[in-house]
């Protein structure tokens, strides 16, 4: 099992180590965290996360415990819902890539190929009141954090049935019900926003006098690493002890620009560190691993120990936006990638430690497949929004249309809808 | 109530930085305001709108630099790191950006943050979450998502600060959809206006004014009451007159009210409405009001092009032009960085004199 995620990281050019446990390359200075997850004893990892397990998944945690040396990450309902998450976002990427060049989606479009495993070790922990909060390459997110699909697809179409009722677009998933922040375009948006989500779960809990423990995880990628407002909140996320994790998807490249081209330091778990929180580089091509630093990452938010900043390397497989001809990255780089596709990774994991069968995956494969095509149906099938949903939404309190000439609220008048505008 | 007014006079909240104490004259109260014996600092009256918000509501609470042990940079937030403890009021290190953009993630999830920019000047640092998370993000997720967050400050020009002091950001914010965007003149107004604004679900932009911040204003019964509040997009005519309109917000009112009675005194009426909200602007008000004047004087502090006059001008010309007796006058700030020398200074503002001039220039027009 280890062979298959132990492939060299390009940054760091020394070769992974074998370990079941947490990949960090370097050491983080003995002052700060400690979670040092390689010091964290398997025992205890697992302690913590018995109490959300099945009886199932207990029997095979006294197994685990009899035979610390033959443990396996996670058990086969664990390992098929991850399995399920990632096909879900590759099928939903490459229907969306298609659909767009049909003339069905528009405008910007960034896909997220390549770097499922992310998303899905990370939102799979978390809980419906947990917060999401991403970037324009957010479709995954959302549907990793719950999203349907076919709410996904339609917003993307531009339909009424959307999440958002074709007001967002593909930048801006928004959901309520699922606790996805959005969805912003601006990079380096959404992270202040995300430490005010987390802000607001700590204020709960302690002026509000709620039982709140609430996590929010912000997704951003390496170019944002050098935006003011990173360092901003982490500071701030530091000094107030917020319950985030600052998740870094460093995929090594902003567009055209290479991260090393445009950063003094590339390493950005070092950052972490220097604000006083916890930074730990993980292997974002392998899902397991990703979910163990995750696991930690959660559970130290969630006791209340502060904020974590990880920075997973992973990569994307297409280019920035569907608009992008991606000539800069070179083919030997893509295809060294390519080689370490998660989705594959874990394919290889599940079949060769016996969780699952081939059959089994194939079966979701399908499953997944009819889901994507069905959305895609369902946001064919769905309308356009109406007319006077142009005007509809600016404000929560409708009364921020003023006063009209008859002197009352505009709100209340009974043509209100149609709107003061000639649409 | 009374006691909380005592102990806010013992600690001398009038004092630090320009207190302009000038009392209103008895007649120009009995004209523009309710009969009210009592006296409120535009300070106080806010101090106090915040103080009544946060203890009615735990989901209120303050950030921004300086407002908890320094007691705000203009002593607005006086007093209530003390009575609120620091986990309702937090002095955030300068980063407006960082901030920002936590008060607009912590509104998404449910609380009601009260963002205080030492000047609106530096919400330029901001602007993109005041913009892009705030004001947007009703109408992205559809109504999922509400923000209701207050961004509260001083704008406009202040006394020799220099021209990165010193600009008006009414314009800039009135542009955007989904902000809501408040000016109060007086102390009423301040108290009700922003009540109303930390009531509201969504964003407002509430922008003060330095130089107001000592004057007193009388006050009523009813404005000190805790649950007052003022509607939001109705302005208020603070003079009736019957020859000219003179439309304006924030601290040029006072200046207007001052040149209507000059002109009063050369025999020509004018009619001075106090905007209150930017936007949504009340067109209805301005338009019945000129429809019964004929003339329109618009006035602001700020740059002239694409100015929140330039909005009124228009919207008095599509709506009300077969009224119009005179060309719709419009003064502004020149059309310059704010210079610092006193007498420059005075040049780039529009002061009484030139609303007077341009109001006899719209009443002579017609002759």
């Amino acid at each position: 099992m280890a062979t298959a995620f132990s492939a060299t990281l390009p940054l760091h050019g020394s070769s992974q180590e074998n370990r079941l446990l947490l990949p960090p390359t370097r050491l983080p200075p003995p002052s700060s965290f400690l979670g040092s997850t390689r010091s964290l004893p398997i025992r205890r990892l697992n302690h913590a996360h018995a109490a959300r397990r099945s009886p199932v998944v207990a029997v095979q945690e006294i197994v685990k415990e009899k035979k610390p040396t033959n443990s396996l990450l996670i058990t086969k309902e664990e390992g098929l819902v991850l399995y399920e998450d990632m096909i879900l976002g590759r099928s939903f990427e490459d229907m969306c890539a298609q659909m767009y060049y049909r003339g069905k989606m528009f405008g910007f479009v960034h896909l997220y190929n390549g770097q499922e495993a992310v998303s899905t070790g990370f939102i799979k922990l978390l809980t419906k009141s947990d917060s999401v909060v991403s970037t324009y390459r957010d479709h995954v997110h959302a549907l990793s954090k719950g999203v349907s699909a076919r709410a996904v697809m339609s917003e993307l179409f531009g339909k009424v049935t959307g999440c958002c009722r074709g007001q967002g677009g593909s930048m801006h998933m928004f959901s309520k019900e699922h606790n996805m922040l959005g969805g912003f375009a601006f990079i380096g948006e959404g992270i202040p926003v995300a430490t005010g989500a987390a802000f607001t779960s700590k204020y709960k809990r302690e002026v509000l006098k709620q039982d709140c423990d609430d996590v929010t995880v912000a997704f951003f990628g390496d170019g944002t690493c050098n935006n003011g407002q990173f360092y901003e909140c982490l500071n701030m996320a530091a000094l107030y002890k917020l319950p985030i994790i600052f998740v870094v998807e460093n995929n090594l490249w902003a567009i055209g620009m290479s991260h090393l081209r445009s950063t003094s330091d590339p390493e950005i778990w070092k950052k972490g560190p220097a604000f006083g929180m916890p930074g730990v580089h993980v292997d974002g091509m392998d899902v397991l691993k990703v979910r163990e630093v995750a696991k930690e990452a959660v559970s130290r938010a969630r006791r209340g120990e502060g904020p974590t900043l990880v920075e997973c390397e992973t990569y994307r497989f297409r280019g920035h936006s569907l608009a992008d001809p991606d000539e800069l990255r070179d083919a030997a780089e893509k295809a060294k990638y390519a080689a370490r596709d998660p989705i594959t990774a874990l394919k290889k994991y599940l079949i060769e430690n016996k969780l699952a069968n081939e059959g089994e995956l194939k079966t979701i494969e399908k499953k997944i497949d009819d889901l994507v095509e069905e959305a895609v149906e369902f946001a064919d099938a769905s309308p356009q929004p109406g007319r006077s949903q142009l005007l509809e939404n600016v404000f929560a309190d409708p009364k921020g249309f003023g006063i009209g000439p008859d002197g009352r609220y505009r709100c209340e008048d009974p043509k209100f809808t149609e709107g003061t505008a000639q649409v | 109530r009374e006691k909380m007014w005592g102990i806010l006079r013992q600690r001398g909240i009038d004092g630090g930085g320009l207190s302009l104490r000038r009392t209103r004259s008895a007649s120009v109260s009995a004209r523009s305001y309710a009969a009210g014996s009592k006296e409120m600092t535009v300070r106080d009256a806010l101090n106090s709108a915040i103080d009544e918000e946060m203890s009615a509501d735990p989901k209120v609470f303050v950030m921004g630099e300086e407002v908890g042990q320094y007691q705000g940079a203009y002593k607005i937030t006086k007093g209530l790191l003390e009575k609120y403890g620091p986990e309702r009021v937090y002095d955030t290190p300068i980063t407006e950006a960082g901030f920002t953009g936590i008060g607009v993630g912590a509104a998404y999830a449910g609380l009601k943050p009260v963002v205080e920019f030492m000047t609106f000047n530096f919400s330029m640092q901001a602007i993109d979450h005041i913009i892009n998370s705030a004001a947007k993000s009703n109408y992205m997720s559809a109504g999922q998502i509400n923000v209701p967050i207050v961004f509260r400050g001083p704008n406009g020009a202040a006394a020799g600060v220099g021209a990165q002091h010193s600009q008006c950001y009414a314009a800039w914010y009135a542009s955007v959809p989904g902000l809501k965007v408040l000016a109060p003149y007086s102390a009423e107004d301040a108290r009700g206006l922003l009540k109303a604004a930390i009531r509201d679900p969504d964003p407002v932009v509430f922008l003060e004014n330095e130089l107001l911040y000592g004057e007193s204003f009388p006050i009523s019964e009813e404005a000190l009451d805790s649950s007052f509040c003022l509607p939001i997009g109705k302005a208020k005519i603070e003079r009736q007159g019957k020859d000219v309109t003179i439309v304006t917000f924030s601290k040029m009112v006072g200046f207007a009210l001052k040149a209507a009675e000059k002109l009063a005194e050369e025999g020509i009426s004018a009619e001075v409405i106090n905007l209150r909200s930017i936007r949504p602007l009340d067109r209805a008000t301005i338009n019945a009001s000129v429809r019964k004047t004929s003339r329109l004087v618009t006035v602001e502090e700020g740059f002239p092009q694409h100015g929140v006059c330039a909005e009124i001008c228009a919207s008095v010309v599509e709506e009300s032009f077969s009224y119009l007796d005179a060309p719709v006058e419009r003064i502004a700030g020149a059309d310059v960085p704010m210079p610092y020398a006193a007498n420059l200074e005075r040049l780039a503002l529009p002061q009484v004199e030139d609303i007077v001039r341009a109001a006899k220039r719209a009443c002579y027009r017609s002759k």
